[in-house]
């Protein structure tokens, strides 16, 4: 118990006196994650809109790969990240190797399928009649889909918590593609499992706190979005 | 005839490689309110879909005011001009004001416009009071008036109405059908209702439409096709409950006469004397009494038994055997007076006008234009 206590008192103090290194590395997760999770929003709801509302041979198994994707194991995600921007890879001459913009790319890659995936269940989920009804109101192709998107915001709003709430929380492919670098790549999962394994609990704890505040923080954020403006 | 504001040629729709649809030829006049009736599969929502342009035909053309829609451009203005509304309310998760003004805001009518329209809209269909309630929390009866005022908003010259008030309660429904009828003939509106509830179909319309499998088998006036369907099925459909396979023994400025299980009836219609009809008898025209009345106008009065008494709603149906079926409506007040029971003598008396004659074998087309 005390171990935890002192995790807390810990945590407490770093955050209360703005350790600067802590600062940095909570910025940075934020910074990383949010950015991947607004690309993956981008990616992720155009290919729940074009799945959902088109026909098209195929589209079950697109679907299923949709849902498959949504497992995706970060350290795989991470190894072949690696292998594309390795030095002599593919995509190694952009140099992006253990920098942060490898980060937002492997979680960018994690997060599009889980927000494809409940995205498309959410807009599967409308009734089927709505679209034709929403038509024949005299909407063009693009209000439709607004107007869809709309229609399903609570179900969307929780697929980008759940993106969001899957890479801010990942450390396999952050620390295979960013390396943990000290003042460069080290972000909270990274550097909860390096304090972790050389004994020091306290930090480790401070870390996981700071981790836990902040995925709370941005879900309650999203949370009072999705409730609010509904009327009663 | 006045210039059709929608006109369909040669439709035909498929589902897969079957064929779901084939209409050779409709058309809906300015002001006019056609009910599609027929049983469920019919493909009375296809057409509906169809003349929304919201479903593709495989072949044929549309025409709205005498303008063939041949582009997705076309299509897509047109369907700002009409507006389709379905059996489920399908309401967005907003307030009720914000639902009516949906299609309003989607047309980019401006602010003022648009509230004036939603609120003379809502007042139109009695949920002025509910404005600012949210659509989930709703009865049956005030979300299909929400829907019914988001697409009234629009003022679209034809409004499409597919089964809208199957999924409400007798009561309800009455109402709105009052109200909607109201409605539709103040601001003349041309409409277009699938039902497959006769009752419902006479309230509303002016003309009527009999469709099975993907066809229609009649169309015309209502009084028209109720009174004289051209098919056994279309008369089945529209309530002509008794039909009769007859021969006409004498025929005399369109009074015929007519022979029937050793019975003489007397009706009026077109035909002559050696020719084999079907006529039909409305169960409503039929009256019981418990002697021949000679100076009834009833030209027929036919002695027959009671087969059968079933209560049904404020009325009881009665089944009755004169030689061959015959069936009516009584009030539970006459079914006391006149002790109906099973085995009770009666006397059936119906006028030469209540026999019409159906001839067989009119598939297809719009047989009675008018």
């Amino acid at each position: 118990m005390d171990l935890i206590w002192e995790g807390l008192r810990k945590a407490l103090e770093l955050l209360v006196g703005l350790d600067p290194e802590v600062l940095g590395i909570t910025l940075l997760s934020l910074k990383v994650s949010g950015l991947a999770t607004l690309i993956s929003v981008v990616l992720g709801l155009g290919a729940a809109v074009a799945v959902a509302l088109n026909e098209f041979p195929g589209k079950r198994l697109v679907i299923a790969l949709m849902n498959t994707g949504m497992g995706l194991p970060p350290v795989v995600v991470g190894l072949f990240v690696t292998v594309l921007l390795w030095r002599n890879g593919p995509f190694g001459f952009l140099g992006i190797l253990y920098t942060p913009a490898a980060i937002i790319l492997a979680q960018a890659v994690i997060a599009t399928p889980i927000i494809a995936g409940l995205g498309l269940a959410a807009l599967q989920h409308l009734p089927p009649e709505l679209r034709l009804q929403i038509l024949s109101l005299g909407a063009t192709r693009r209000q439709l889909v607004w107007l869809l998107l709309r229609e399903a915001r609570l179900p969307l709003l929780a697929a980008v918590m759940a993106g969001f709430g899957g890479v801010i929380s990942e450390v396999g492919a952050s620390i295979m593609v960013g390396g943990n670098l000290k003042g460069s790549t080290r972000v909270l999962t990274t550097a909860t499992v390096m304090e972790s394994s050389r004994g020091n609990f306290e930090v480790a704890f401070a870390l996981s706190f700071i981790l836990l505040v902040l995925a709370f923080s941005v879900n309650a954020l999203l949370t009072h979005l999705q409730q609010t403006r509904r009327p009663r | 005839m006045s210039a059709p504001l929608l006109e369909v040629r040669e439709l035909a729709v498929h589902r897969g490689r079957t064929p779901v649809l084939d209409i050779p030829s409709l058309r809906v006049g300015p002001g006019e309110v056609l009910a599609l009736i027929g049983p469920n599969g019919a493909g009375k929502s296809t057409l509906l879909l169809t003349l929304a342009a919201l479903l593709k035909p495989a072949a044929g053309t549309l025409a709205f005011h005498g303008e063939v829609l041949d582009s997705e451009a076309k299509r897509q203005a047109y369907r700002r001009r009409v507006t389709m509304v379905f059996q489920d309310p399908l309401l967005f998760d907003t307030t009720v004001r914000e639902n009516i003004a949906a299609g309003l805001r989607l047309h980019g009518v401006h602010a003022k416009e648009r509230q004036h329209r939603v609120e003379a809209t809502a007042a139109q269909f009695g949920i002025a009071g509910l404005l600012d309630r949210s659509a989930r929390h709703l009865s049956g009866g005030e979300a299909q008036r929400t829907a019914l005022a988001r697409a009234f908003a629009l003022r679209p010259e034809l409004l499409l109405l597919d089964e809208p008030f199957s999924a409400l309660d007798p009561p309800t429904r009455g109402g709105l059908l009052e109200d909607l009828g109201r409605i539709l003939a103040d601001t003349g509106t041309s409409a277009l209702l699938a039902t497959h509830d006769q009752a419902e179909a006479s309230r509303l319309a002016n003309r009527l439409a009999v469709m099975k499998g993907g066809r229609i088998l009649q169309a015309g006036a209502l009084q028209q096709v109720m009174n004289h369907p051209d098919d056994p099925f279309v008369a089945a459909f529209v309530g002509m409950e008794t039909l009769l396979q007859c021969t006409v023994t004498a025929a005399v400025e369109g009074v015929l006469t007519l022979a029937l299980a050793g019975h003489e009836l007397t009706a009026v219609g077109d035909a002559v004397a050696g020719d084999s009809i079907l006529v039909g008898i409305r169960p409503e025209h039929v009256t019981l009494s418990l002697q021949t009345d000679k100076t009834s106008s009833a030209r027929n009065q036919l002695p027959g038994t009671v087969t059968k008494v079933i209560p049904w709603g404020p009325f009881h149906r009665v089944e009755l055997d004169c030689g061959f079926d015959l069936s009516t409506w009584v009030t539970p007040q006459s079914l006391t007076e006149l002790a109906l029971a099973p085995g009770r003598p009666v006397v059936a008396a119906f006028k030469a006008t209540a026999v019409h004659v159906v001839r067989k074998g009119h598939p297809g087309g719009e047989a009675a234009q008018t």
